[in-house]
């Protein structure tokens, strides 16, 4: 551990990386920026709907909006930071929804159903780890296919039909039904995998592993870690995110579908990258990404609010990941 | 006395034809073998008039892909149609959402040489230039619902009647609320894909039958035809509105997503119409447990339809029901409302999403 802490330390790329320091916190200058941003929405919000926005109901709706894709969007984030990338994220999610639902038909119950969507999520995130890492693939290629092929399975198992979760299976729905203190369960859980995966990044080897990994694999190696591994690890790491996303996604809309978590790819990536994270590895933080993702959603809960359609949305999306982008060049002085 | 003997003949055939579609399409989760079994089953209540084996005819047949209930029902059916007959070849291609790859597999249909082509286009601006070649081969097409704009490009069009759901959906949503005597009622829309043209002919008639009433919508948005954008939308227009009276939801497909939405939210104060008429939305609309109250039909029987009219052309008869001599170039199906009173003489007709 110490001498991985030595390798840390040793190139300038990954001495900023340290866990737990300055882009672990809140406080942090760029997540100071985002909070702003996030502010500064609200503001907007606050005077343009002041009836409907700052209500507890609306923040709920958000928090539970956000929460599917905010786990997608912590496994995102590890694999980014470790030098990757996994664009098969929203496919994933439906595969392992489907999955879970065909065996609801079977009238298998929720725990099979769960612990079956969790499995199946990890799984193919450990078959893009052995691609990428053992069958050295490029990872934007090795998840793309699996992004395709997972898609099509998807597809093959449902039938393409939507299955629905049936009511004897009502304790997943019950995670988007049953509120403590508020809040829906999904929340919950969503809190829980920030929470567990900010340990994971910044009090753990692990985390310190995928900084060095990211920021120059073969520093690394020679710091006697093993990037295969560690790189394997990272994907199914996403992989188990997509499982629990399905399981929430489940819980929303009470189905599977071959359709779900479409695009989700792109909206995680897009969050990680103005949540400041180097699309080239090495360096990030998960409340980085988190705040990214709120962003997002905050948008769309304001132009449906505001009765705004969904081009003049996209656009507003656009332009917001330009700024974000080019305020972080602007603060990190990157030599180009 | 001739001419009524068809006639009967062509009704039971069409009688036949629809409880086989029907049946396969409610039981999509069964073994194929079942389904041949069903639809087997029926064949043989037709064979006078029309549905008497004829010349050999080759169907080519292309769709979207079926990542959607209601289109699932429509490749199912049109090939439930086809076996029906002896005298008919049925050819599909691999469906598709690539509008590039069905002007392929039209034109690998094209080069087969088949009799005649029914195609659910993609997109029928898009798909109108593969079509018109096919005529200009000499290969009649079948245009179902999607419309190819150039009228050299099809022989006959099937379909069904997207602003008439809109019309129908505003019609119930408009009565309904002026009989309880609303008065500046919120009505919300959640839209399919919004920058297709049916999506827009639907918000057409909607708007158009809420104005005899003196109503407007108060605010549209589009959910992408899934289950997952249903709910998102929804979602965010429950906490935009406070007190709604009406919600039409283009498609009954992603309106599971949205009635998710409106249960976690503990929202019931207005009442839902639904759009397509899957069987899980009827099913709904009969228990009268929750806010959906209605759906407006859209029906994929449509596409068994399709088949037993390009059967006709390429036999060159006529539909025995009317006096003409040839299956008419147009036929616009209607869209019905179905509520709890009829859900149960609907509920064989609807799809499985």
């Amino acid at each position: 551990m110490t001498e991985v802490d030595q390798a840390a330390s040793a190139g300038p790329r990954l001495k900023a990386a340290g866990p737990g320091g300055r882009f672990g916190r809140l406080g942090e200058v760029r997540h100071l920026g985002l909070v702003a941003a996030l502010v500064l929405l609200a503001i907007v919000g606050l005077v343009t709907k002041p009836e409907n926005f700052a209500t507890s109901s609306n923040l709920v709706s958000i928090l539970a909006l956000a929460s599917t894709i905010g786990v997608i969007t912590v496994g995102m984030t590890f694999v980014i930071i470790g030098g990757g990338i996994d664009l098969s994220v929203g496919a994933l999610m439906a595969l392992a929804s489907v999955w879970a639902t065909t065996l609801a038909t079977q009238s298998y119950g929720p725990v099979v159903m769960i612990v079956c969507a969790v499995l199946v999520g990890t799984g193919a995130g450990l078959l893009n780890g052995i691609l990428i890492a053992y069958g050295r693939m490029v990872p934007f290629i090795a998840t793309l296919a699996m992004m395709v092929a997972g898609r099509g399975l998807a597809q093959r198992m449902s039938n393409q039909r939507t299955q629905l979760v049936q009511q004897d299976n009502s304790m997943i729905v019950s995670l988007s039904t049953t509120r403590v203190l508020g809040l829906p369960l999904l929340v919950y859980v969503f809190a829980l995998v920030v929470l567990l995966g900010w340990l994971l990044l910044n009090r753990t080897t692990f985390g310190r592993r995928t900084y060095a990994v990211g920021g120059n694999p073969e520093a690394a190696r020679l710091a006697g870690i093993d990037v295969r591994k560690h790189t394997l690890m990272l994907y199914a790491l996403s992989g188990l995110c997509c499982g629990i996303a399905a399981v929430l996604i489940m819980a929303r809309t009470t189905t599977g579908s071959s359709t779900h978590g479409d695009l989700y790819e792109l909206d995680a990536i897009a969050a990680v990258i103005i949540g400041g994270t180097l699309l080239s590895g090495g360096r990030g933080t998960i409340i980085g990404a988190i705040l990214g993702l709120l962003i997002f959603t905050v948008i769309t809960n304001l132009f449906i609010l505001n009765g705004l359609n969904t081009a003049d949305q996209l656009i507003a999306k656009g332009a917001i990941i330009v700024a974000a982008v080019l305020l972080q060049r602007r603060s990190l002085k990157t030599p180009t | 006395m001739d001419k009524n003997v068809a006639r009967r003949g062509f009704l039971a055939g069409g009688a036949a034809l629809g409880a086989g579609a029907l049946i396969s399409a409610c039981t999509s989760n069964e073994p194929a073998a079942t389904q041949q079994a069903s639809a087997s089953a029926a064949a043989p209540a037709a064979k006078e008039g029309n549905d008497a084996p004829g010349e050999k005819v080759v169907i080519g047949f292309s769709a979207p892909a079926a990542d959607h209930g209601w289109i699932a029902a429509i490749s199912k059916n049109a090939a439930d149609a086809a076996k029906q007959y002896t005298d008919v070849e049925f050819k599909p291609v691999e469906p598709t959402n690539d509008i590039n790859q069905q002007i392929s597999a039209v034109e690998s249909l094209i080069q087969a040489k088949v009799n005649v082509l029914v195609i659910l286009p993609n997109d029928g601006q898009q798909l109108n230039q593969v079509a018109r070649q096919a005529m200009d081969a000499g290969i009649p097409v079948v245009n179902v619902d999607r419309i190819f704009p150039d009228k050299l490009s099809y022989r006959a069009w099937i379909g069904g009647d997207n602003y008439g759901m809109g019309v129908a959906a505003g019609h119930h949503i408009g009565k309904t609320l002026k009989d309880k005597g609303v008065s500046n009622p919120v009505i919300l829309e959640i839209q399919g894909i919004a920058t297709l043209p049916l999506t827009q002919d639907r918000s057409k008639g909607f708007a158009d039958a809420l104005k005899t009433y003196g109503f407007t919508v108060a605010a549209q948005q589009d959910a992408k035809f899934t289950v997952e954008s249903g709910t998102q939308v929804a979602t965010n227009l429950l906490q935009a509105h406070k007190k709604i009276d009406a919600i039409w939801n283009h498609d009954d497909d992603q309106g599971i997503g949205v009635l998710a939405a409106i249960k976690e939210a503990g929202r019931n104060e207005f009442l839902m119409v639904g759009g397509a008429g899957s069987a899980n939305a009827m099913r709904d609309i009969q228990a009268d447990s929750g806010v959906l109250k209605a759906t407006v039909t859209y029906p994929p029987t449509m596409a068994a339809s399709a088949i037993k009219i390009a059967r006709l052309i390429a036999q060159g008869k006529g539909m025995s029901d009317l006096l003409e001599q040839q299956v008419p170039q147009s036929i616009t199906l209607a869209s019905e409302t179905i509520t709890k009173d009829n859900a149960a003489q609907y509920l064989p007709l609807g799809f499985e999403s």
